[in-house]
């Protein structure tokens, strides 16, 4: 600065560092020398969380079975010819035998599949009424307007749960019986149909209407269920904390799906002997066929899977590091023989001079 | 009565033919005749663009006509009329806050202009009315008013002088404000009224004025000698009455200002293009996914299938106008890729930044007292992109003021300051001896300097006969006379003043000596020389003669020749004005032969001026040379070390002047414009001659300098920039009535060839001098280049009411906050006190500026769907102020680098950084990332579940997490091309990454009443949970990073390998061997 301090006049702008542009400031280049380490030590970090994260996909165990019924797979095929084309289908039942023939790894969770269902469509998407879904009284009553065409019954009423994803609640249910001994009796095992949901959303997002005289079903009085259920909202479970909008399954249906083909949770299976997985012998899924899903060329299967740190078999995160530790120690390799040779040019002119 | 007032209601379109006549005072000329009032406009300046009216409207029409606004607007509409997906908030909210702060910001700047307005309207003046002075506003003016101006006072009219305090009715006048000369013109009242010098003489004057209709040329109306223009000053006379003649916006200076049109930054040009580009991309992706959906559709079960049926209303649609909303709601989806927020801060970037600009210290120069002056912020990243450069001579590179330097007498060369008055300091000179010259023949020259001039010393007002020599002031219609005399004065010899038709001459014996003024050679600029003739005391009759060393050479003995012309060609290559001096006795029969001439010839009513040349050519003969003087036209500080750099940085200089050709050229080699190597080419009226066939005569010079210049650059203009260095350099010369005649030649044939000839020679030449220019055509030049192949960046510099059209013209107008008024400052972009500090604007703040918003608009385009408050909130917050706070902060090279190394602007220049290049990679890479984060997400999601308690996640979840990940590697990538990491980027790169995670979890973390679904509840804390998401966003992050950071490792590599020690510029070292040498 050439001026000094008594120079100054009124005009003279301030003479900070923030308006001469002369912060202090760290001049931080990523040059060769710290990249290359950077790259070699994420490499190797990457191929090591990579390794660990194949393996304990590969400990996954799956057991899947498509159950939607094509001819020829199996006895669900009858329900489904007997569905076809009829709405509402008629109930049906088929079942999946399968046999173990060693522990399947526990906690096992039941799953079921659905394959070309568009949850994430957004007219879909949007079919729904979160307040309603969260007991406000005056919502039960008035639907909004995206609920439409499940926003009123033909009859006028205000449909409860109104909108699309309701309507479209899956609605096929599984029971799964062991048979210890071979020609023994099957034993029915139990399926933990609660604590599927998650747990902010059983607790704070869904929510029953307040009770009219201590009866859920008077709360919903006035609504009409969606038109493809075949009872009312109030009735999807006898157990009182897990009926009304608060029924699990209801609940997990709701959180939509990201791609056109998802697995949503159906049961947990923890309790009794089967706490540390499903041991050996054959087994048996009753499998109540309501579903329809040929009508959108969809299938549906029923997965058991076991579950790591990590969560489901995904053989994907683990591939993916392992290619991207190589890679970088690769492109690593090849910018130290470039970084090499430039220094080596670089040396020699220098000498030059 | 009202019978003209209809057709001349104000400064009309209408054209302007015949005269006007104006009533002196506005009393008619005579009882009888009926007073016609005329209707002329009144005496407002208008440069402001609104007023409070028409503020909103005509803003926001013009706001509308950017692309970008009118295309939101449109999104916007769309939005309110057809369902989409989106919420029309998202992008109206934007749009409305870029519309108030752009209307703000252009309001504030208007309101600036209004009160520089107000401050000229609303000066006061006064005026005679009813035999009274009357105080008045400057804009209540009429024309026909008689106005009473005080010296050093600007004209607020033009007027035509009536009388003023003197007896013979003169003025001085400077125009400096106007045309750029700064020295004083005399003007003579009209010869009927000059006895009028009271308020009450001159109210009674009944008279009317015929003249010409308003007309922009500055040259050809002033002559009328008694025509004084609105902006010039009155100097060194007590005061003057004159009447109002044009007032308003019909004053030459206000017809040879330009209206004010918003300029647009090359950038902005980019950016509109890149829009465009976008906006290509999104109408095609909005018809292929509407044509994607239709197949899709195409299958009924996927049209409408069980679970999700149609409302009625939907199936009644009709199927086109459907099809054509999906189309509108398709756009409007991803009509995110066009970032209407980027307008927001591009905005912000520009206005926060021109602060710095007025913030620099550099800037700031003590005399005046100021800093530098942002009034358009919209430019700053032009200045990176500058091409040309055209400045002003007066005032811009020169200081104004004129020194002597050395003076040569007999050989023997006198420099520097002599303290004592009894003798020169010497010394040493090129020349073999060293001993002074003969003590008479100093004599004779400083006599000759004191006499031989047209200097009138303006009286003193204390001391009356007797005048101190220390309170001398001069003044004369040239500077250089007062410069010689000043210099005379420094060696001992002080003119004291003219008595009675005798100079005195105070000699170093502090004897007064006296000399009767027989005669006065007056200088023109054909003969470029003049001559007095002086009678001593003893009677010797003398004439002194100075002029040009072309002009005097020829007329003095040869032998006296040699010895000085060593000196004059070595002063004139310093670019110092030389003047030789010559002398000669005239026997006293002779003198009675030339005076009886002398008095023939100034008493001739026809061809006085031919026969007044021969007798002066016939006088001034066989002189006896004397010496040569040196003065120097003083630059700006710095200014040629300006010029060079600017050279260096690949940028053109012109220079335009309304000087004399060869002041202007002696400052071109002054500033080092021209080398001493630099060949010139001259396209003037002496080269050109006033033969009858002047436009052959122009022709052939065309053709014959192109041929010279194609022969030297036989290559493209590509290796042009390299090619200077090496090759021999050009400069031109053109002055106005020569450019006019190619420019305005358009009736013949020929016209365009000769443009385009001239053309193709400028564009070879290192630097164009155009001297004689009149505002207007400076603006001609400007515009001329200005619609050159490739549109070259101009920026015109100058700091007169005569450089404002120029400055108005150009795409960067700087004005210099000289002494010539405030009119170029006002109407500039940019105002600086000094032309030196053009070389910090340009190659420190413009190289930054245009790194920073080209970073800034590509990093907005780079940024690639979801939730409204997300969305909106995207652009806005989590990713605007990291870039904000970059393109503030960012200097990714040191400002100090930049002022020293100018050839790092050549790397910016043709705005390279916005070309398709990196506008491709940033797409690319945009493109490349947006796959990453689909696709590893998509493979993620195909497991049954991504927690350890196997519950599944949904789709809001998916989109959360590719949000996150955007978020991050874009704020992160920004980070890594952050060079210059001040607190304020850490604060706001970290603090925008930790706001996001805040704002997730408060967004997510509350049941929002006001909103009708709930979908982002607890999914950014339920996605936390998850070990494999955190693992995905790691991954994901990593590689969408590294090809950003290979590139700059890459870059880095090669930057030290390419690192040449012979790249030094050869330039830029022969201007520092030239310093050496001459100091």
């Amino acid at each position: 600065m050439t001026w000094s301090a008594t120079a100054r006049g009124a005009h003279q702008p301030d003479n900070t560092a923030f308006t001469q542009q002369r912060l202090p400031a760290w001049h931080p280049l990523l040059s060769a020398s710290i990249a290359l380490p950077l790259f070699f030590c994420a490499g190797l970090a990457f191929i090591g969380l990579g390794l660990g994260l194949y393996y304990s996909s590969n400990g996954i165990k799956e057991l899947a079975y498509d159950y939607t019924g094509d001819p020829g797979t199996g006895n669900c095929s009858v329900c489904a010819t007997a569905g076809q084309g009829r709405a509402p289908p008629p109930p049906c039942s088929c079942a999946w035998y399968f046999s173990l023939p060693e522990l399947f790894q526990g906690p096992v969770y039941l799953y079921y599949e659905l394959t070309n269902f568009y949850q994430n469509n957004r007219r879909y998407g949007v079919s729904r009424d979160d307040s309603q879904l969260s007991g406000l009284p005056s919502s039960l009553r008035h639907p909004v307007n995206e609920c439409a065409p499940y926003q009123y019954s033909a009859a006028g009423l205000p449909i409860a749960p109104c909108g699309a994803i309701a309507n479209s609640l899956f609605n096929d249910s599984f029971s799964l019986w062991h048979q210890r001994q071979p020609n023994g009796p099957y034993v029915e095992v139990p399926l933990d149909r609660t604590g599927i949901a998650w747990w902010t959303d059983y607790h704070v997002k869904f929510r029953n209407p307040p009770l009219v005289n201590g009866s859920l079903a008077l709360a919903f009085r006035g609504t009409a269920p969606p038109p493809n259920w075949h009872r009312p909202v109030y009735e999807l479970s006898p157990d009182p904390n897990n009926t009304g909008f608060i029924n699990q399954d209801f609940v997990v249906w709701m959180r939509t799906a990201a791609l056109p083909t998802f697995r949503k949770l159906y049961a947990r299976i923890r309790q009794g002997n089967y706490s540390a997985g499903l041991p050996r012998g054959a087994y048996r899924v009753n499998i109540t066929y309501n579903y329809p899903v040929r009508a959108f060329s969809g299938h549906k299967r029923l997965i058991f899977s076991s579950i790591s740190w990590m969560g489901g078999k995904n053989p994907f995160l683990g591939i993916a590091y392992l290619l991207v530790g190589s890679l970088c120690i690769f492109v690593g390799f090849v910018m130290l023989v470039v970084y090499i040779r430039y220094q080596d040019q670089n040396e020699d002119e220098e000498d030059d001079e | 009565m009202f019978r003209r007032s209809f057709n001349r209601f104000c400064a009309g379109e209408e054209k302007r033919v015949g005269t006007r006549t104006v009533f002196v005072g506005n009393h008619p000329v005579s009882e009888t005749e009926a007073y016609i009032a005329q209707k002329f406009c009144d005496n407002r300046i208008i440069s402001s663009k609104y007023t409070l009216w028409n503020f909103l409207p005509k803003n926001l029409f013009e706001q509308f006509r950017r692309i970008a606004n009118f295309y939101f607007l449109i999104i916007f509409l769309i939005q309110v009329t057809v369902d989409t997906p989106t919420s029309p908030i998202t992008s109206g909210l934007p749009l409305f806050f870029v519309i108030t702060v752009t209307a703000i910001k252009q309001g504030y700047e208007d309101w600036l202009r209004h009160r520089a307005d107000n401050e000229v309207n609303k000066s006061t003046v006064y005026i005679i009315e009813n035999a009274k002075r009357v105080k008045k506003e400057s804009e209540k003016i009429k024309v026909g008013d008689i106005v009473e101006v005080q010296a050093d006072e600007t004209f607020p009219c033009d007027l035509i002088l009536l009388s003023s305090c003197t007896v013979d009715g003169t003025c001085y006048v400077t125009t400096a404000s106007l045309d750029g000369e700064s020295n004083c013109k005399t003007h003579y009242a009209v010869r009927d009224t000059i006895e009028l010098r009271t308020v009450e003489s001159i109210d009674n004057l009944r008279a009317a004025i015929e003249c010409e209709q308003p007309q922009s040329d500055l040259y050809k109306s002033l002559g009328p000698e008694n025509l004084l223009l609105k902006g010039a000053t009155l100097k060194n006379t007590k005061k003057i009455y004159g009447v109002a003649v044009y007032t308003g916006m019909e004053t030459k200076m206000a017809l040879n200002y330009q209206g004010k049109s918003q300029k647009r930054s090359a950038v902005e040009k980019s950016i509109n293009a890149f829009l465009i580009v976008y906006l290509f991309i999104l109408l095609t992706k909005a018809a292929i996914c509407t044509t994607l959906k239709y197949v899709w559709q195409s299958t009924p079960y996927n049209d409408e299938p069980w679970y999700n049926q149609k409302t009625q209303k939907e199936r009644e649609t009709w199927k086109v106008l459907k099809m054509f909303t999906d189309f509108l709601s398709f756009m409007v989806l991803f009509n995110f890729i066009i970032p209407v927020s980027m307008y927001v801060t591009v905005e912000m970037q520009k206005f926060l930044g021109s602060f710095f600009i007025s913030w620099d210290n550099d800037f700031y120069d003590e005399e005046i007292n100021e800093g530098a002056l942002v009034n358009t912020s919209d430019l700053n990243e032009e200045l990176g992109q500058v091409d040309y450069v055209f400045t002003d001579k007066t005032g811009t590179l020169t200081e104004n003021s004129m020194e002597f330097i050395e003076c040569c007498i007999d050989g023997h060369k006198y420099k520097g300051v002599a303290q004592e008055t009894d003798g020169l300091s010497q010394t040493d000179g090129p020349l073999p001896y060293l001993d002074r010259a003969d003590k008479n023949r100093e004599e004779l020259f400083l006599r000759a300097l004191c006499l031989c001039h047209t200097v009138e010393v303006k009286p003193n007002d204390t001391v009356d006969g007797v005048t101190e020599s220390s309170e001398l002031t001069y003044m004369s219609s040239s500077p250089d006379e007062i410069a010689l005399v000043k210099g005379a004065k420094k060696y001992g010899f002080t003119f004291v003043g003219v008595q009675n038709g005798y100079m005195r001459v105070e000699n170093q014996r502090k004897e007064i000596e006296e000399y009767e003024l027989l005669h006065t050679l007056n200088f023109d600029s054909v003969r470029r020389r003049m001559s007095v003739i002086v009678k001593t005391q003893s009677g010797d009759i003398l004439l002194f003669c100075k002029g040009a060393d072309s002009a005097v050479f020829p007329r003095v003995q040869n032998h006296e020749i040699d010895l000085i012309k060593v000196h004059v060609e070595h002063n004139a290559m310093e670019g110092y004005r030389t003047l030789c001096i010559a002398f000669k006795e005239i026997a006293p029969d002779d003198y009675e032969r030339v005076n009886r001439q002398l008095i023939e010839a100034k008493m001739a009513l026809q061809d006085r001026e031919e026969k007044m040349e021969k007798v002066f050519d016939e006088i001034e003969t066989d002189m006896h040379l004397i010496g040569a003087t040196a003065v120097e036209d003083k630059l700006q500080d710095q200014a040629a070390e300006t010029i060079e750099a600017l050279h260096a940085a690949g940028l053109k200089v012109w220079v335009l002047t309304g000087d004399k050709m060869e002041t202007a050229k002696s400052t071109c080699y002054a500033c080092r414009l021209f080398q001493t190597n630099t060949e010139l080419l001259e396209l003037t009226t002496k080269t050109i001659e006033e033969s009858e066939r002047k436009e052959d005569r122009l022709h052939e010079l065309l053709t014959e300098y192109r041929k010279k210049l194609l022969r030297e650059f036989p290559k493209s203009t590509r290796s042009l920039k390299k090619a200077w260095t090496e090759h021999q350099e050009y400069g031109l010369i053109i002055d106005g009535s020569t450019l006019s005649l190619i420019l305005n030649s358009s009736q013949d044939s020929g016209s365009n060839n000769y443009r385009s000839i001239f053309l193709q020679i400028c564009m070879k030449c290192t630097a164009v001098l155009c001297c004689r220019m009149a505002p207007l055509q400076k603006a001609q030049i400007v515009r001329m280049v200005k619609n050159l192949k490739g549109s070259p960046i101009t920026l015109s510099i100058g700091d007169g009411a005569n450089d404002v059209s120029m400055i108005l013209e150009s795409h960067v107008g700087i004005g210099i906050k000289g002494k010539e008024g405030r009119q170029a400052s006002r109407n500039s972009d940019y105002a600086v006190p000094k032309f030196k500090h053009l070389k910090k604007l340009l190659l420190a703040h413009g190289h930054l500026y245009y790194v920073r918003i080209a970073h800034l608009v590509q990093y907005f385009f780079y940024k690639p769907l979801y939730d409204a408050a997300y969305l909106t909130m995207y652009n806005i917050c989590f990713t605007s102020l990291p870039i904000l706070a970059y393109s503030l902060l960012e200097q990714h090279i040191n400002i100090d680098t930049l002022t020293s190394d100018p050839r790092l602007y050549m790397k910016i220049s043709g705005n390279a950084m916005l070309q398709l290049g990196p506008f491709l990679y940033w797409t690319f890479l945009a493109a490349f990332e947006g796959t990453v984060f689909f696709f590893g997400t998509y493979f993620l999601f195909q497991t049954t579940s991504l927690d350890e308690n196997g519950k599944v996640y949904g789709n809001w979840t998916f989109g959360t997490i590719i949000f996150t990940i955007l978020v991050f590697t874009v704020t992160l990538k920004l980070a890594l091309d952050t060079r210059f990491w001040t607190w304020i980027n850490h604060l706001v790169i970290w603090g925008s990454l930790a706001f996001y995670v805040f704002f997730s979890f408060f967004w997510g973390g509350i049941i929002w009443p006001f909103l009708k679904q709930q979908r982002m509840y607890f999914i950014f804390a339920q996605m936390l949970s998850s070990v494999s998401i955190w693992l995905t966003i790691i991954l994901l992050i990593f590689v969408s990073l590294s090809p950003e950071m290979l590139r700059i490792v890459l870059r880095s590599v090669r930057r030290r390998s390419t690192r040449n020690p012979n790249l030094e510029l050869p330039m830029l070292l022969s201007y520092k061997h030239i310093d050496s040498g001459y100091r």
